[in-house]
Formats: structure tokens, C-alpha cells, sequence
């Protein structure tokens, strides 16, 4: 089966006082119809970049997409005209964003929020939107679904404005779901119950997700296969199993390291990342990760270390020195 | 633990409850109900000791470390700093009282002036207080601050923008130590760092607390880190304190309802522990301070509610040695 999207070598910059930034610098993943897959880093990585890419909702200027292709279902969304695009967008792939405060529009009810997105690319009338905007609603398990409707976005709480903005997402049966940061706004049991949620319709209507988020314990609990990111590429892709228990670059090992976790003895000290986060404005032709990086010789002052195959499976690697990463995590476990 | 018990608190927390009035009207403004923001908590923390005070949004664990530091009036209840009660300090007593408790705040972004150099922010508690009159010596003294909190003392010249989040956090730490206070209010402290970072200024208040002996009120609501850092726990919700134990001792044997619903919601970042674990979602939301709900305020969302938790309001009983619940059905 070919995937739903295929991403392949796209490049996103954005034009700034301080110079050219590659914030998507030759990114490549794939995602499989009904699949969930997850897209980690740390601010500034270009995971949130990497999504509005894809949908093509990167703001010209200042930024652009300088090159590559984003396949969905068969087409590449980069030769579409915009009206073309919008029919994509909110069609076959909805979007869930952090900020449900944010994505909704204000003065708009609830009701009118869905159904806008049923009229404009079902072309239903109003009152069968209107219907389908009540399921839609007892769907994501809205109480008292009625009354809702004909309520503002601020009379509802965080949680429950998330839970519209799912129902928003799934309005027009799509294939994708892109999810960035869908819970970072929320309390950790209404962020359990949303996640619980995503996963439970997209199972049952056989979305695809992509998640992204800063969150290794939401990427540990939801995701199927998982690419991390740093300084705009993507520098370990895999297997989540693979990425948790074997990983084979510095970065996601460090990463990995440095969160205490509820379900382990209390350490004496968490093992940071030393250093800062990179000025994305001042990268060399090295690998960016180095200057924080332990296994770090002269070769990765010379080159990016490019995407390949480490470890089992499709598990891949940007590190020079993926096969001494992987030996070091054995010799510690 | 007994040595420490037997001394005096440095600090004691006492029926505090902090209302907020709702008023309607814009003339003839009158008050028409209550936010009960913080509802009756008491707790007590050694001198050394870091207590963690976790919640989710609205469970009053901000209000209650802004009435610690007088930043707000309590309606009711006691704040006994070192034995004296910040509430009926004078001016002069208060301002002294400033110099030994300080406050990390969550946001770098918006905790520094914008328009002040880094090495002006933190001199400006020094300057304000009167310690060091001297310029060069304060500057000096700038330096030695930011060196402690790992950062090129050169950074005084400059601005808050010109520094990661990770550097500016660090820079809201040398601010709170300009003074030498014994103990300091980390309100979300860590929450805005990203996971590289985090663990780097967990280890810097960890290696602070050591150095010069602080004591913190460590407030967050991310319960791995607070598991990490903190000596004993107390949970929040809706106002109240919930549950109060020994990290440790919390952690591995939560007794309230609502501690246990909080653990589990916290996914492990691990596929193999998250694919083995029996987890289950708790139900609604947290409902609102204006009007909570009667008896115990967590029995509309609690699995183990029975008929009586909607009628009479649970008091902490101490359960085992030092941990307390506010839970009739715990045991």
C-alpha cells in the first residue's frame, strides 16, 4: 500500500533581520493510511514549521518553501493553486492546533464554527450541517450537546473547546489529522482525556495522525513510529520501541536521559543536555548537535551526518557515529 | 526526619483561604459571590526542606505562594515566616522580610524588563535595599551571581532578549539570590523550559539549595520533576489540599482518589510501560471555585465516591505516619 503522504526533501526558510533561517532544512517522512506517527523536538527544532508546511500555511513572506514534495494521496500539494489547497485543508486533512482559545473564531458559535466547514466543502445546507454538527458534537463527548452549540467559544472550557476543535477536525470525514501540540495547553487529566479521545475515533474511522509535540511520554503512549527533530532536520526516525530502547543518536539518548520518570527509583541528579539550544541563524556545515554532544569527533565538524540505516528494521540515524551511540546505551543498560 | 520535625518551622501555613469578589454592576457595583480560590489550606515547611505543592489550573497552588509572599491579602488564616505573621507586618518589618523570601516566576519571557541589562536586573534588589552601596562592588557582586548560576559573568551588558530560555530562567535565579534570602517561591520555575533545559536548572536549584541552605516552596504541576526535586508533596485541588506525605512515600502510595487519577494520567515516556499499563481516564473537569461542588469537591469526578461525600467536607487524617488525606473512603 503507498503512503498517505510522503514527504520528501522539503526545505522551509524564513527570511529575518538576523539572516536566512532553514527551519525545515531536507525533511523526509512518510505516513500510512490509519496510521499515527509523531514528530518530536524541543522549540525551534521545526516540528510546528515541518505541519504548516505540509498544509501550506506558512506565511510568504517571510516565509517560503524553497524545495521538495509533500505526496498526499497521490498529488503533490506543492503544485496546487491556493483554492485548490483550501479544499484540501479542512477537507482531507483537518487540523487540531494548541491554542483552542486561538483556532476558533471568537464570535462565531459552536455550531457555526462546524458547520461553515460541512457548507464549504460538502456543500450541505443548514439544517442537515446543523444535524451533523450535533453528532459530531456527541462524538467527542460534549454534554448536553444542543446547548452548546449555540454557545461562544469562551463559555467553554479548555478541554471542551479542544474537544470542538476534533470535531471540527473530523467534520468532512478526512484521511489525515494533523495535531500540533494538542494538549500542551491543557491539564493532565483533560490532556489524557483528549489524547484517549484522538485515539479512539481515529481508530474507529481509520484517520491517520500525525502528532507533534514536544511530550516523549504523549509520543511513548499514542505513536507507532516516531522522528525526532533538531535544528530543522530530522535526526533519528523509527520504530517507537526502536527510538525508546535503542537509540542511536546523542541527541535522543540525552533527550531520553534527562526526564525524571515517575515509574523509575528518584535519581540523585538528572543527566541534562549540556549547552544551549543552536542559533538557527548561525549553523555551519557541521552537524549542529555537536557542540552539546559527548561522542563528537573531527569528522562531524566537516559534514551534516545524513539520514541512514542504524540498528534494526526501518530505524534510521543522522550520526557519524550511530553504531558507538548504540554500544554506549549497551554497556550502560 | 525527627531532628527536622522537632525544629521550629521556617514556615507555618495556617486555615488560609483567599476569596475573591465577584461584583456586578458598573455604577452600582455590588458583590454578587466569591472565586474561593485558596479554601482553608495548612501545611508547614522545615528550614531545608522543599515542599512541592501540586495541581492542575485553578487549584489555587499560585494564590497560595502569592499570599505567602504577600503579594495578595488572605481573607483568612495565618503566614507565619520564622514565626511572625506576614500579615500584620509593618512597612519596615515587611521590607525586611523581602530580603529573606524571594520568587522565581514560570515565564523568562516576562519576569525580566525587556529594557534592562541583565546585569541592572539583578543588581536592582541589591540597589533597592540598600547592601551594597558601592558600584563596583555591587558589580562584582553581579558577576559572582550570574557565575553561580552558570552563567559568563560577562552577560551583564546583555539584554534578556539577546538569551535563550534556559539563560534567562538563570538570570531570574541570580536575581532571587541577589539578596541571600533563605527561602524562595518557585511558581512553575521549570514549566517553560524545554525538556534539554529543564533537567539543567532542576540540577542548578538543587545545587543552590545545597550551597547556601535554602528552603523552597516548589510550586508545579508537573509531578515527575516535583517527584524529582521535592522532599514532601501536598496536593491541590479546588482550594484545598488534598493530600500532604513524603515524596517518596506519596508517589509509591498515593491514597486520595484524585493523586492517583493525576498519576496515572501522566504518560511514561516508554512505549513498553505505556502499552503494559492498565490506565484509565478520569471523567469531566475541574469544576468551577465560584461554585464548588458541596462535601468533598472532588466526589463528581471520584471513582470511590460514595452517598456521603456529597454532604460533609473530608478533614486531612493523618493515615500513616505523615501522610495525611482528605478522603473518607481512603484507608
Amino acid at each position: 500500500m503507498p503512503p498517505l503522504l510522503e514527504v520528501r526533501g522539503l526545505h522551509t526558510e524564513f527570511r529575518t533581520g538576523a539572516g536566512v533561517v532553514r527551519a525545515v532544512d531536507g525533511v523526509s517522512f512518510s505516513v500510512d493510511p490509519g496510521e499515527t506517527i509523531a514528530v518530536v523536538g524541543e522549540s525551534g527544532s521545526g516540528k510546528s514549521v515541518t505541519a504548516l508546511s505540509v498544509l501550506r500555511l506558512v506565511a510568504d513572506p517571510p516565509g517560503r518553501i524553497t524545495e521538495g514534495q509533500i505526496l498526499f494521496d497521490g498529488r503533490d500539494l506543492l503544485d496546487l493553486s491556493p483554492a485548490e489547497m483550501r479544499e484540501i485543508r479542512g477537507r482531507d486533512i483537518g487540523m487540531v492546533f494548541q491554542e483552542p482559545m486561538t483556532s476558533l473564531n471568537p464570535v462565531l458559535t459552536i455550531s457555526r464554527q462546524i458547520t461553515e466547514t460541512l457548507e464549504q466543502h460538502q456543500g450541505a445546507d443548514r439544517v442537515s450541517a446543523e444535524r451533523r454538527a450535533l453528532e459530531l458534537l456527541q462524538m467527542v463527548g460534549i454534554a448536553d450537546p444542543a446547548r452548546r452549540l449555540k454557545q461562544y467559544p469562551h463559555q467553554l472550557s479548555g478541554g471542551m473547546r479542544q474537544r470542538v476543535m476534533i470535531a471540527v477536525a473530523l467534520a468532512c470525514n478526512p484521511k489525515l489529522i494533523i495535531a500540533d501540540e494538542p494538549t500542551t495547553a491543557l491539564d493532565v487529566t483533560i490532556q489524557a482525556q483528549i489524547l484517549e479521545l484522538m485515539k479512539s475515533l481515529t481508530h474507529e474511522l481509520n484517520v491517520a495522525q500525525i502528532i507533534i509535540t514536544h511530550n516523549l511520554g504523549v509520543v511513548a503512549r499514542y505513536a507507532s513510529r516516531v522522528n525526532v527533530m533538531y535544528a530543522g532536520r530530522i535526526v533519528e526516525a523509527g520504530e517507537a520501541d526502536a527510538i525508546y530502547h535503542d537509540p542511536r543518536h546523542p541527541y535522543t539518548m540525552a533527550l531520553l536521559g534527562s526526564v525524571p520518570r515517575l515509574d523509575r527509583p528518584r535519581r540523585a541528579r538528572l543527566d541534562p543536555v549540556e549547552g544551549q539550544p543552536p542559533d538557527l541563524t548561525r549553523l555551519d556545515g557541521g552537524c549542529a548537535f555537536r557542540p552539546r554532544c559527548r561522542f563528537a569527533v573531527e569528522q562531524c565538524a566537516q559534514a551534516r551526518p545524513p539520514l541512514a540505516p542504524a540498528g534494526t528494521g526501518g530505524h534510521l540515524a543522522a550520526c557519524f557515529r550511530s553504531a558507538e551511540v548504540g554500544a554506549a546505551r549497551d554497556v550502560a543498560a | 526526619m525527627s531532628a527536622v520535625a522537632a525544629a521550629p518551622p521556617l514556615l507555618e501555613v495556617r486555615g488560609l483561604a483567599m476569596h475573591f469578589p465577584i461584583s456586578e454592576g458598573i455604577v452600582l457595583s455590588r458583590k454578587v459571590g466569591d472565586v474561593k480560590a485558596v479554601d482553608g489550606v495548612d501545611f508547614s515547611i522545615a528550614r531545608g526542606e522543599t515542599l512541592g505543592l501540586v495541581g492542575e489550573s485553578g487549584c489555587g497552588k499560585t494564590t497560595t505562594g502569592r499570599c505567602i509572599l504577600r503579594l495578595e491579602k488572605p481573607t483568612a488564616g495565618e503566614i507565619l515566616f520564622d514565626g511572625r505573621d506576614v500579615n500584620r507586618m509593618e512597612r519596615r518589618e515587611l521590607t525586611a522580610l523581602r530580603r529573606r523570601m524571594q520568587v522565581i516566576f514560570q515565564d523568562p519571557y516576562s519576569s525580566l524588563n525587556p529594557r534592562m541589562k541583565v546585569g541592572e536586573i539583578i543588581a536592582e534588589p541589591i540597589k533597592v535595599h540598600g547592601v551594597e552601596p558601592d558600584g563596583r562592588r555591587r558589580r562584582e557582586r553581579v558577576r559572582e551571581l550570574l557565575s553561580v548560576c552558570g552563567l559568563d559573568p560577562n552577560f551583564t551588558d546583555r539584554y534578556p532578549h539577546e538569551m535563550s530560555g534556559g539563560q534567562r530562567q538563570r538570570v531570574g535565579i541570580a536575581r532571587a539570590l541577589a539578596l541571600d534570602p533563605e527561602f524562595i517561591v518557585c511558581d512553575e520555575a521549570v514549566s517553560a523550559l524545554d525538556v534539554s533545559i529543564q533537567a539543567q536548572v532542576v540540577n542548578l536549584l538543587e545545587d543552590l539549595r545545597e550551597r547556601f541552605r535554602l528552603t523552597y516552596l516548589f510550586i508545579a504541576h508537573d509531578l515527575s520533576v516535583v517527584r524529582h526535586l521535592c522532599q514532601r508533596v501536598a496536593v491541590m485541588y479546588l482550594g484545598r489540599i488534598v493530600e500532604m506525605a513524603e515524596s517518596d512515600e506519596l508517589f509509591d502510595n498515593p491514597l486520595h482518589p484524585y493523586t492517583q487519577a493525576l498519576l496515572s494520567a501522566v504518560p511514561i515516556p516508554d512505549p513498553r510501560v505505556e502499552a503494559a499499563r492498565a490506565f484509565r481516564v478520569t471523567k469531566g473537569e475541574v469544576p468551577s471555585p465560584i461554585n464548588p461542588p458541596s462535601g468533598c469537591v472532588f466526589h463528581p469526578r471520584c471513582p470511590m465516591a460514595v452517598a456521603g461525600c456529597s454532604v460533609s467536607r473530608p478533614a486531612l487524617r493523618e493515615l500513616r505516619p505523615g501522610h495525611w488525606v482528605a478522603c473518607s473512603e481512603a484507608s
